[in-house]
C-alpha cells in the first residue's frame, strides 16, 4: 500500500455543499484583509495597533517583582520568615541528595572539602551495570538486558560515569518527590471537586508556562544549586503525575469500589488496598513520564546549579565545544533511553509475578552493590572505570561536523536561505503586520463559532494579557516561530503518519524512531543543529521541526489504523478503491485524532521554542531567557505566562474543533 | 415463606438522579413522572416496597434500565437512596453511622458482582482473605479460612493463581468464595453468572443451588434472564422503569401476571417447569375413577410422563385429599402453551 499525495489534499476537497462554499468564502476574505495589511506602507497605521503605548500597559512585571520582593522579604507564616521556610526546606532536601551521591558519586565521606575523608568507594560501576541488567531482567526480555547493560556501560567506556551518577542522584531523589506529590495531589483531586477545581487550572498553567519562567523564582527563594535545580525538576515533572493518578483513579471500575465498600472497608483502605493497587498499571505510566520529564530537565536544571551531564553539556555549548557538547548530549540521550524501556517494562509488568527467589537475587545484589563500595576503596579498577581503557569520542564528533560544514557549506546555506527567503521571512512579515485589535476580533469570533461565547471570551482575555503587557510583538514572532515549525512538522509528519497507519511494516520502522525522538531531552537536539546551521531562526525552526514531530506521526496513525474494521469493510463492500477507503471513510473518520495531534505539536513547539532562546531567537522565549540571567523575576514570569496564553489560545480553540468533529461523526455524544 | 421473619426490607424507596430531587420527593411523596421530567430529574428507582424473608433467593429481574442495579445498591447502601427506610433486622441501614455500617459490611454482608471484580494483583488466595484483611485478622487465620471457602468452590490446588490466569467461571467461583469468606447473613449477587457462557452459566447456577442448601443464606439475586430467575428463586420481583411492577412465585406470575409487561415476560416461559398440577387441575367429577395420583404441589414437567403412560385421570392430591384431576389433555395444553384462561 501507498500513499498518493493528493489524498490529503482530498480530505478537503470535498464536494461542496453550499455551507462549505460560505466557510471557504469567510476563508478568502480573512486572509486577504490579512494579507493587505503588509502592503501598507510602514507608519501608516497608528502605532498603538502595532503595540500599546507604555502607560497604557498594565504593569504586571512590576506587581509580579513587588510581589515577589515582598515575599521575600516580609512574608511571614506565624513567627516564622517565609525565607527562612524555604531555606529549610532546601537545607532538608539536601540530605536525601548528600546521601544519593555518597552512594553513586564520592563515596561515604566525613568532613568537607579538602579535609574531607573518604570511608568508601562510590558504587562500582560493575556492581550498578550488574544491578540495572538484573531489574531489567525482572522487568522485561533479553533485549532488554542488553540495552539497559550497553547503556551503562556505554557511560562507563565513554568517561561519562562520573557525571552520569550526579545527574542519576538528583533523578532518583526527584523522581519519588515528584511522584509522591503528584500522587497526593492526584488523589485529593479526585477526592475533593473544591481541591480539584483548584488544582487543575494549576497544572494548565504549570505546564504551558515555560521553565525557564520559573526557575527564576526559584532561584530567588532557594538559591543557586543543585537543591534548587531539584526542586525545579520536581515542580517541572510533577504535573502529569497528578493528571495520570486522576485519570487512573477514576477509570478503575465502580465495581471494584463497589466491592471494597461492601467488604467494609474504610476510604483509607479503599484508597490503598483497593483503587490504587487497581490502577497501579496505568500510574506506572505516570512514573516513567516522571522519570522522562526529569532527564528533560537535566540541562535546563544546571542553568540554576545542577551539576552532571547537564552541566558539560551547557558548558561545552557555551564555548562551542562540539566534540565534548554531542558526548554528554548522547549520555544524557543513553540514560534517558535505558531509563524509558525499563520503567515501561515494569509498568507493563503485572505485580507480583517475581517470586520470592527474584526477591532474594536482588538484595544480594544489592549487597554486593554496598560491597563493592568497600573493596572499592582498596581496588581502584572496581571503583572507577579505568581511564587506559576509556574511550573519547569528542574529536570524531568534532571532525565529523567540521568536514560537513567543509564539503556541504554551500548546500546546507542554500537550503537555509531558500527557506528563510521563502517560508520564514514572509510568514513572520504577515503575522507582525496585523494590528491586535484585528487578530483579537479573529480570535474571539473563532472561538465563538467553534465553542460558543465561553471559548470566545477565554480566547480574547488570553490574547488581551498579551497585548496589555506589552508583549505582542514579542509574541507574533513567538507564533511565527511557532507556527512555521508545526506546519513543517505537520507536513512531515502527517504523510508518514498515514503510510504507518495503513501500514504495519512501516510502522514498525517509524516507531523505535519516534520513541527514541520523543525520548530525547529537548536540549540535544539543538547541538548537531546549531552545528551545522549555526544560530538563528532556522536553526531554531528545525530544532522545533525534529522535537515536535513524533506527535503528529503518533495521532496521525493512531487516526488512522482504529478506523472500525466493519466501516472499511463495508467500504469495500461498496467497491471502494483502496484510495476511496482512505480518503473517503478513514482520512475523515482521523480528524478528530489528527487535531489532537495537531495540538499537541503545537505544545511541545512552544515548549521548545523557549529553549531555542538559547541560539538567538528574538521572540518571547528570548525575553524569559534575558530575564533568566538577569534573575528579573517580572519579566521572566510576565512573558513566560505570555508563553502560556498563547498554548492555551491554541489548546482550547483546537479542543473545541476536535469535539465538534467528534460529535458531527457520532464519536461522542 | 410468608412464616419466616423479615431479614431485610425496604419501604418507599426513592434513587432519583439530579438536583433538587430531594427537596422535591420531601414536598411530593409520589411525584408524577411528568413533574420529574420537567425538572430534569431521572428517576431509577421508585416507590420501591419490599420484605425479604430470612434463609429466602429472593430474585430482582428486569431488562437493563428498569432500575434493579440501581436497587441493589439501594438495599446495600452503596447508592444513598433519595428518600425511604432499608430496614435490616429492624435496623435502618440510612440512619446508621459509617462505622456501624461498615461493622455490617465486615461480618454480615456479602456481594458477588457480574464482572468479579477480582483484584489484579491479588492471587486466588489473597483475594478470597481480603475481607478478612481488612477486618485486620491474622495471616494465619485469615488464609486457614480462605481455603476453606476456596474448597467448598471446588477451586482446591489454585490458590496461588491470579485472576487473570483463571477461566470466566472460575473467576465468579473466586468472587462467589470471597464474598462467603465473612460468613455473610446476606449474600447478593449482582448478575452473576451474565457475563458467563450459557454452559458455565447452568453450570454456576447448579453450584450456587448446591451452596445455597448447605448455607441457608438471606439471597438478593440479579437477573435479566427470565429463565434464571424460575430456576433459582423462591420469588421474583419484576422491575420496569424503576417500578417493581409485581412480587411472587413463578407460578404466580404467569397464571397471574399483573400488568400486560409481566404477561409478555412470562409468555414464553417454560410453563410446565413453573406451573404445579394444583393450578392446573380441573374439578374431579363426583364419581370419577382414577388411574393413579400425583402431589398437587408437583410441577407438571415431572407429571407429564406419568400422566402420559396413564390409562385415565390422576387424582390430585393435597394433605390426602383428593382436591382435582388432571389428564393428558390438561398436560398437553401446558406443554403446548394453550392458555387455560
Amino acid at each position: 500500500m501507498h500513499v498518493e499525495p493528493s489524498s490529503v489534499a482530498a480530505l478537503t476537497a470535498d464536494p461542496p455543499t453550499p455551507r462549505r462554499g460560505r466557510t471557504l468564502i469567510v476563508l478568502v476574505l480573512v486572509l486577504a484583509i490579512s494579507w493587505s495589511f503588509t502592503l501598507l506602507p510602514r507608519g501608516s497605521l497608528p502605532r498603538w495597533l502595532g503595540e500599546l503605548p507604555r502607560d497604557l500597559q498594565l504593569p504586571f512585571a512590576r506587581w509580579l517583582r513587588a510581589f515577589m520582593s515582598w515575599l521575600v522579604e516580609d512574608a511571614a507564616l506565624g513567627p516564622l520568615a517565609f525565607r527562612d521556610l524555604t531555606r529549610g526546606i532546601a537545607w532538608l532536601m539536601t540530605w536525601p541528595l548528600r546521601a544519593a551521591e555518597s552512594l553513586l558519586v564520592t563515596g561515604i565521606e566525613t568532613g568537607a572539602g579538602s579535609a574531607a575523608v573518604a570511608w568508601t568507594a562510590p558504587v562500582s560501576w560493575v556492581a550498578l551495570i550488574a544491578l540495572m541488567a538484573w531489574l531489567a531482567h525482572r522487568a522485561g526480555d533479553r533485549r532488554l538486558v542488553a540495552l539497559v547493560t550497553l547503556a551503562f556501560l556505554y557511560l562507563a567506556v565513554f568517561g561519562q560515569w562520573r557525571s552520569a551518577m550526579v545527574t542519576l542522584s538528583s533523578i532518583i531523589v526527584a523522581v519519588p518527590f515528584a511522584v509522591g506529590v503528584g500522587l497526593a495531589l492526584g488523589i485529593k483531586a479526585v477526592r475533593s471537586v473544591r481541591a480539584e477545581r483548584l488544582i487543575k487550572p494549576v497544572l494548565d498553567l504549570m505546564q504551558t508556562v515555560p521553565v525557564f519562567a520559573y526557575l527564576v523564582p526559584i532561584l530567588i527563594l532557594f538559591g543557586f544549586g543543585p537543591v534548587s535545580a531539584m526542586l525545579a525538576t520536581i515542580v517541572y515533572a510533577m504535573p502529569p503525575m497528578v493528571r495520570v493518578t486522576m485519570l487512573a483513579l477514576r477509570q478503575v471500575p465502580p465495581e471494584f469500589v463497589e466491592f471494597g465498600r461492601m467488604a467494609g472497608c474504610t476510604e483509607r483502605q479503599l484508597l490503598w488496598k483497593v483503587q490504587l493497587p487497581t490502577a497501579r498499571p496505568a500510574l506506572m505510566v505516570g512514573v516513567n513520564q516522571v522519570i522522562m520529564l526529569s532527564l528533560n530537565m537535566v540541562i535546563i536544571a544546571s542553568m540554576i546549579g545542577a551539576g552532571g551531564l547537564g552541566y558539560d553539556v551547557l558548558t561545552a555549548l557555551r564555548r562551542l565545544d562540539i566534540g565534548a557538547g554531542l558526548e554528554a548530549g548522547l549520555a544524557i540521550t543513553v540514560l534517558a533511553i535505558a531509563l524509558d524501556r525499563l520503567s515501561q517494562a515494569s509498568a507493563g509488568r503485572p505485580a507480583n509475578t517475581a517470586g520470592r527467589r527474584a526477591d532474594r537475587v536482588l538484595w544480594g545484589l544489592v549487597l554486593l552493590a554496598l560491597a563493592s563500595m568497600v573493596l572499592g576503596h582498596l581496588l581502584p579498577w572496581l571503583a572507577h572505570y579505568p581511564d587506559a581503557f576509556r574511550i573519547s569520542t569528542a574529536p570524531f564528533w568534532s571532525d565529523l561536523v567540521a568536514w560537513l560544514n567543509v564539503n556541504f557549506f554551500d548546500q546546507l546555506e542554500a537550503f537555509k536561505t531558500f527557506m528563510l527567503v521563502h517560508l520564514l521571512v514572509p510568514v513572520k512579515r504577515l503575522l507582525l503586520a496585523q494590528p491586535w485589535p484585528w487578530l483579537t476580533m479573529l480570535l474571539a469570533w473563532l472561538g465563538w463559532h467553534l465553542g460558543g461565547w465561553r471559548l470566545a471570551l477565554t480566547v480574547a482575555l488570553a490574547a488581551l494579557f498579551i497585548v496589555t503587557s506589552g508583549q505582542w510583538a514579542n509574541a507574533m514572532t513567538t507564533v511565527y516561530l511557532c507556527g512555521v515549525s508545526v506546519l513543517v512538522a505537520t507536513l512531515i509528519g502527517l504523510p508518514i503518519g498515514i503510510a504507518a497507519g495503513l501500514d504495519p511494516r512501516v510502522w514498525r520502522i517509524v516507531q523505535p524512531v519516534i520513541d527514541t525522538l520523543q525520548t530525547l531531552p529537548s536540549f540535544v537536539y539543538l547541538i548537531p543543529v546549531v552545528m551545522l546551521f549555526r544560530v538563528g531562526d532556522f536553526a531554531a525552526m528545525i530544532a522545533i521541526v525534529l522535537y515536535a514531530l513524533a506527535p503528529a506521526i503518533r495521532y496521525a496513525r493512531h487516526g488512522v489504523a482504529r478506523t472500525p474494521a466493519e466501516l472499511v469493510e463495508a467500504g469495500t463492500a461498496a467497491g471502494c478503491t483502496r484510495r476511496q477507503i482512505l480518503t473517503r471513510i478513514r482520512l475523515p473518520l482521523a480528524v478528530p485524532e489528527i487535531l489532537l495531534g495537531l495540538n499537541q505539536t503545537i505544545m511541545l513547539a512552544l515548549s521548545m521554542l523557549v529553549i531555542t532562546a538559547l541560539v538567538g531567537t528574538r521572540d518571547l522565549g528570548q525575553e524569559v531567557y534575558i530575564a533568566l540571567t538577569k534573575a528579573d523575576v517580572g519579566l521572566g514570569l510576565v512573558a513566560g505566562l505570555c508563553v502560556a496564553a498563547i498554548a492555551i489560545i491554541a489548546d482550547r480553540l483546537i479542543a473545541a474543533a476536535s469535539l465538534r468533529t467528534r460529535r458531527r461523526l457520532g464519536l461522542e455524544g | 415463606m410468608t412464616d419466616r421473619p423479615t431479614k431485610l426490607a425496604c419501604r418507599n424507596v426513592w434513587k432519583v438522579f439530579g438536583s433538587g430531587a430531594e427537596r422535591l420527593l420531601r414536598e411530593d411523596s409520589a411525584p408524577a413522572p411528568e413533574a420529574l421530567a420537567e425538572r430534569g430529574l431521572v428517576p431509577a428507582v421508585v416507590a420501591c416496597d419490599l420484605a425479604i424473608a430470612e434463609g429466602e433467593i429472593f430474585v430482582i429481574m428486569g431488562l437493563s434500565g428498569s432500575g434493579k442495579s440501581t436497587l441493589v445498591r439501594c438495599l446495600s447502601r452503596l447508592v444513598e437512596p433519595t428518600i425511604g427506610e432499608i430496614l435490616f433486622e429492624d435496623r435502618d441501614l440510612l440512619r446508621m453511622p459509617m462505622a456501624e455500617l461498615i461493622e455490617l459490611r465486615r461480618h454480615k454482608m456479602g456481594m458477588v458482582f457480574q464482572h468479579f471484580a477480582l483484584l489484579p494483583h491479588l492471587s486466588v488466595l489473597g483475594n478470597v482473605a481480603f475481607p478478612l484483611e481488612i477486618q485486620g485478622i491474622a495471616r494465619g487465620k485469615r488464609e486457614a479460612r480462605a481455603r476453606e471457602m476456596i474448597e467448598l468452590v471446588g477451586l482446591a490446588g489454585r490458590e496461588d493463581h491470579f485472576p487473570r490466569e483463571l477461566s470466566g467461571g472460575q473467576q465468579q467461583r473466586v468472587g462467589i468464595a470471597r464474598s462467603l469468606a465473612v460468613g455473610p447473613e446476606l449474600w447478593f449477587l449482582d448478575e452473576p453468572f451474565s457475563a458467563l457462557d450459557p454452559l458455565i452459566r447452568r453450570e454456576m447456577q447448579n453450584e450456587f443451588l448446591r451452596l445455597q442448601k448447605l448455607l441457608h443464606k438471606t439471597i438478593v439475586f440479579i437477573t435479566h434472564d427470565f429463565d434464571e430467575a424460575v430456576r433459582l428463586a423462591d420469588r421474583i420481583a419484576i422491575m420496569q422503569g424503576g417500578r417493581v411492577v409485581q412480587v411472587g412465585t413463578a407460578e404466580e406470575l404467569v397464571l397471574h401476571p399483573a400488568t400486560d409487561y409481566v404477561a409478555a415476560f412470562t409468555a414464553d416461559a417454560p410453563r410446565a417447569k413453573i406451573l404445579s398440577a394444583g393450578a392446573v387441575m380441573r374439578p374431579p367429577d363426583p364419581n370419577e375413577s382414577f388411574a393413579g395420583e400425583v402431589e398437587a404441589a408437583e410441577r407438571v414437567a415431572a407429571i407429564a410422563r406419568k400422566v402420559e403412560a396413564a390409562s385415565g385421570p390422576l387424582a390430585v392430591i393435597e394433605a390426602g385429599r383428593v382436591v382435582g384431576a388432571v389428564d393428558r389433555d390438561i398436560v398437553m395444553g401446558v406443554l403446548v402453551g394453550r392458555r387455560t384462561d
